[in-house]
Order: structure tokens, then sequence, then C-alpha cells
């Protein structure tokens, strides 16, 4: 059984790679100058007509496409069919004011479907897996991407989406799915209740873990297969580029696999906004080459990644792999001048040995000056019927965020189950300072 | 000699926490022999004797709290000046610490009762006994 779903795309020519990444990109300008106003005008401003680009080469050329430009353009301005060609909507949460809107052409679903069973098999799916689908249904393309990929690859799917965790947790073992897929948080938070149940998450069916929607680390990773005893794989996505299925990692481990001949990668330093070096964290940015409803050019995705040109060498596939994402541009916690990712914090709670990842980080403003609190979840492993061993381990906490911040930190122990646990996004930030 | 069980409960420091360990063991029907709380400005450690730690323990933890079991002694003092520091000098003399230590309320015979948690517990248990020091059995404590 062949490890590819299209290996004649998957494992390309890289120059051969780049005439097709060429040939879509110089069609995509042609057909946003023609469809979107918004690129229109954009490339007008600048003065710049689709003529002037010839390959892949010249997108430096062309102007970046922001969040806040979606936002302004709620909720149907920049779709580049009419709307009785739209298929499908989406909308991503949005926190602060109208949510983010999405539509798709039943050629974009195909190609939704298709890059999610690359996915899919690139995890180390077999058609005929029975996939459980813990992503959340509905407007969130977490749960609706999964699906669609199952149906294009041949996995028969049990859109069961996020909540009765309980009854999840039975139907995994009467249902025996081979594949889990969910976020990461969600799949902790769902071996915890199954212990409560009594049930041992590693005697269950399940051998693939495709998890993704929301940053986690390496030791998260080592957690979660610990835990569930299967191989955890990050898949990446945003609802903006198309949903889940634009990267994913296979059993290797060692980057994702972005599907460049749909999503065309740039890395660019977020504050000057051009390229950084092959492997050099920046700004991952997108091109989405061949979408019909909302092409986006150079989509400003505010994941900090790195890219790695180089052929796999556990699957050899030659699609450029991009990290795990390190951080948000957006997540980004500013202390006292030190740039702050929770991801960073994960790492030392994790390293501590049985510290289970809840945690959450509050930031203060105490005067004029900023205060991080890491706020931790007590177990086990950490309590003592002495204060002076908590305290010990406190201190060793403490430090070895201190370290790796270059920034003091406060710690506060709270009891078990006192931090909300989330059935989509994990909340890791609470920032009490005012703007 | 069987051991003294003590449990130690993780309380954060606010309002209610501490109810919500007592109103577990009333509802299981747990009597408390002793206990005491170390503080921090954040948290405490409350450590107990009860007359059934293993069900308290279970109980506990069912109610999602972090809960330890310890071994600890029930040593038995003179009420009179002097009683205690008897006790000590012979830890003292014998090198052995004690890691923290508190009375119980109630008495076993007229003598003061006290818990003790010590560095080394088998050492510490064979010097008091070796001088003549009455260490209480555990069933007993949790018969009282």
């Amino acid at each position: 059984m062949s490890i590819y779903y299209q290996k004649d795309i998957e494992t390309m020519d890289p120059e051969k790679l780049r005439d097709l990444q060429s040939k879509r990109l110089c069609e995509l300008v042609k057909y946003v100058y023609s469809r979107q106003h918004f690129y229109q005008s954009k490339f007008d401003e600048i003065g710049i007509k689709p003529s002037d680009i010839k390959s892949v080469d010249d997108i430096k050329k062309l102007p970046f496409t922001t969040k806040d430009d979606l936002r302004e353009n709620y909720p149907f301005k920049l779709l580049a069919v009419s709307l009785s060609e739209v298929a499908e909507i989406h909308a991503s949460s949005g926190t602060t004011g109208k949510p983010t809107v999405v539509a798709y052409t039943n050629n974009d679903l195909k190609l939704w479907g298709e890059v999610m069973a690359r996915a899919i098999v690139c995890a180390g799916g077999r058609k005929g897996d029975i996939i459980h689908n813990g992503y959340g249904y509905g407007l969130f393309t977490g749960g609706l991407g999964v699906h669609y990929g199952a149906l294009t690859g041949g996995f028969p799917v049990v859109p069961v989406s996020s909540g009765a965790t309980k009854r999840q947790i039975m139907l995994i073992q009467d249902f025996k799915p081979r594949i889990l897929t969910c976020t990461p948080s969600y799949s902790l938070h769902m071996a915890e209740e199954a212990k409560e149940m009594g049930v041992d998450p590693r005697e269950l069916s399940l051998e693939i873990g495709i998890f993704g929607a929301e940053p986690w680390s390496q030791s998260m990773r080592k957690e979660i297969e610990k835990i569930w005893g299967l191989k955890a794989l990050d898949i990446y996505g945003l609802s903006e580029i198309i949903g889940p299925g634009v990267a994913m990692e296979c059993p290797g481990q060692d980057g994702l696999h972005i599907f460049a001949d749909h999503f065309f990668p740039e890395v660019i330093n977020p504050a000057t906004g051009e390229h950084v070096k092959e492997g050099e964290d920046g700004e991952l940015v997108i091109t989405t080459l061949t979408k019909e409803a909302l092409p986006l050019i150079r989509y400003r995705t505010r994941d900090i990644v790195s890219i790695n040109y180089s052929v796999c060498p556990h699957c050899g596939r030659t699609l450029p792999r991009i990290s795990k994402v390190k951080g948000r541009t957006d997540d980004m916690l500013i202390i006292r001048g030190v740039n702050v990712f929770p991801s960073q914090i994960e790492e030392v709670l994790l390293k501590i040995e049985g510290v289970e990842p809840h945690y959450v980080l509050e930031v203060d403003r105490i005067g004029s000056l900023d205060q991080l609190t890491v706020v931790v979840e007590v177990n086990e492993t950490i309590f003592s019927d002495e204060v002076k061993e908590i305290e010990r381990l406190e201190t060793k906490i403490k430090r070895e965020i201190e370290s790796i911040l270059n920034l003091r930190v406060n710690l506060r122990l709270v009891e078990p189950k006192t931090i909300e646990r989330s059935m989509g996004k994990a909340k890791r930030i609470i920032d009490k300072r005012i703007n | 000699m069987e051991n003294l069980i003590q449990l130690s409960v993780f309380i954060e420091n606010r309002k209610g926490r501490l109810r919500g360990v007592t109103k577990v063991l009333k509802d299981t029907g747990i009597d408390i022999r002793a206990l005491s709380i170390a503080e921090t400005q954040d948290f405490g450690v409350l450590r107990l004797i009860v007359n059934n730690p293993d069900l308290a323990y279970e109980k506990l933890r069912e109610n999602g709290f972090i809960v330890k079991k310890t071994k600890v002694l029930a040593v038995e003092v003179d009420d009179r000046p002097g009683g205690f520091d008897n006790v000590l000098e012979v830890l003292e003399k014998n090198n052995i610490n004690i890691e923290y230590m508190y009375a119980f309320v109630e008495k076993h015979s007229d003598k003061a009762l006290l818990v003790m948690r010590f560095d080394d517990m088998e050492k510490a248990l064979k010097i008091l006994l070796d001088n003549k020091i009455n260490v209480i059995e555990a069933q007993k404590i949790y018969n009282i």
C-alpha cells in the first residue's frame, strides 16, 4: 500500500514543482486582478500589472494580505465569484468584532477533500481506517475539513465533533477507530476522562492521532503519545487558506509537508516583510494558487515557523517542510520588552517530570511594571507533605522558566481542575493589562 | 509495628477550600483525630490523622483533591514540666531530625500525644522504643 495519496505530486522533482507553481501563480494574478476589486486596486496602487509576474521569483513584487483586509471586507466583498457559485461558507471565531468569513466553490471543496486525504495518508492512514473525528463541526473548519478528506480518501468517518467526552470514549471502545483527529489539548482531556471511567487509553484501538488547530510543543507530543499509546502527528491549516490540510507531518515527525502545489509558502521577517533564510524563524506567508471563491495573495498567517526545502529523509516527499508552529506573531506576549510564547513555558513545565500541561499565563501591570504569573495545577508528583519540598520544586520551575525567558516570573500552584478545560482551543493567556 | 498514616492535602489559599475537605470528610463520616496546616502565601498543606485513612484518601481523591499518605509516629509525652524536653534530648543525642510535629487534642491516657515526622522514621522508632518512650499503635490512634 502506498504511503502517498498523489505520488506524482508529492514526490515531484523540485524544479518541476517550481514550474507548476509559477504557471499557477501567473494564472492566479490574472484571475484576482479581473475578479477581486480589492486586489485590482491594491495592484494599481503600487503599479503592478498581472503581466509583471512571470514566475514565483516575482512573488516579492506582490502586496501582502492581512486578517484585517478580510475583516474590512466582511462578509462577501472579497469573493472572486458570484454568491450563486459558492457552495459553503465558514467563519472563524472573532474574539474582537466580526468574524472572518471564508467561502468555497464546489471545486474548492474538492480541493479541500484532496489535500486532507493527502494529509491523512501522509500520517500513515490506510484506506478503510476508521477516523474518530473529534474536531468541532460547524463554522469552525476543523470538523468538516477532516470529514471531506475522509470522504475523498475512503476513510469511514465518525463525525462525533467535540464534547460529551465520556460518550466519545464509549464510541472509541465500540467502533475501534485507528485514527483520532482533534485538538491536542482535547486529546489530553479525553485521556483524563477515560482514566476516570477506568479505561486505559493505551488499551484502545487508536494508532494515529492527527492533532492541530492550536500550537503544541514536542513535550506535549510525548505526553500525548505516552498517555494514548499512539503516534501523535501535527496537522497545519487555517480557514483563511482552506482549513486543515495545508501541511502535515509524516510519521518521521520531522517537519510538516506543505502542499505547495496549491499553497505557496514564504517565510518572512514580520517587521520588514523580507524573506528570511532557509531554516530561520519567521512569519509564514501563503498564496493560494488554485482556489476559486476566495484566493489570497501572500496571506500573513501570523504563525512563526521555519522552512526546509530538502527532500524528507523519512518519506521521500519533495514538498517543502515547515516546522511546527513556534508561536504566533499576535499570541506573542511582550513583557518588559521580552517576547514570550506560551510554548516556551510549556516545554519547561513538561520537562519537570509528571507535570501535565495544565497552565495559564497571567499578565498584569503592577504600577508601571508588567508581571508574568505562571499558574500551574498541582499534581501528585509535585505535591509533598513537606512545604519545603513543594517550594523547592516551585523554585526549580521558576528558575528554568526565568533562564529561558530571561525574565522574572511568579509561579502560583493551584488545585487540580481549577484551570478551565477547553473543548476547542486551549486558552493559555489572561492579559489583565490595560491597553 | 504498623505505621500511623497521615493524610496531606494540597489546599489553595482561597476562601472555602479548607471547608471543601472537611465537607468530604463529614459526608463520608470520617472523624478527625489531629490536624495541622503548614502554610505559605499561596497554598497550604493540611495534615490530618483520621479514624479511617484509606477511606478518607479514596474519597478526597474522588473529589479532586491531591492527597498523599505519609508515615508518622504518635509519641506519648509525660504531661509535666520537662516531659517534652526529655523526648527531644533523646532525639538530639541520636542525631534524629524532626521534619514537623503537631499535637493531638484528645488524649490516649493522662499523657500528652504528639504526631511526629522524622527524617529517618525507622531509626527514630527504634531510638524512641530503646529509650522507653511510648509510641502508640496506629490502630489505637484510629480508635481513640
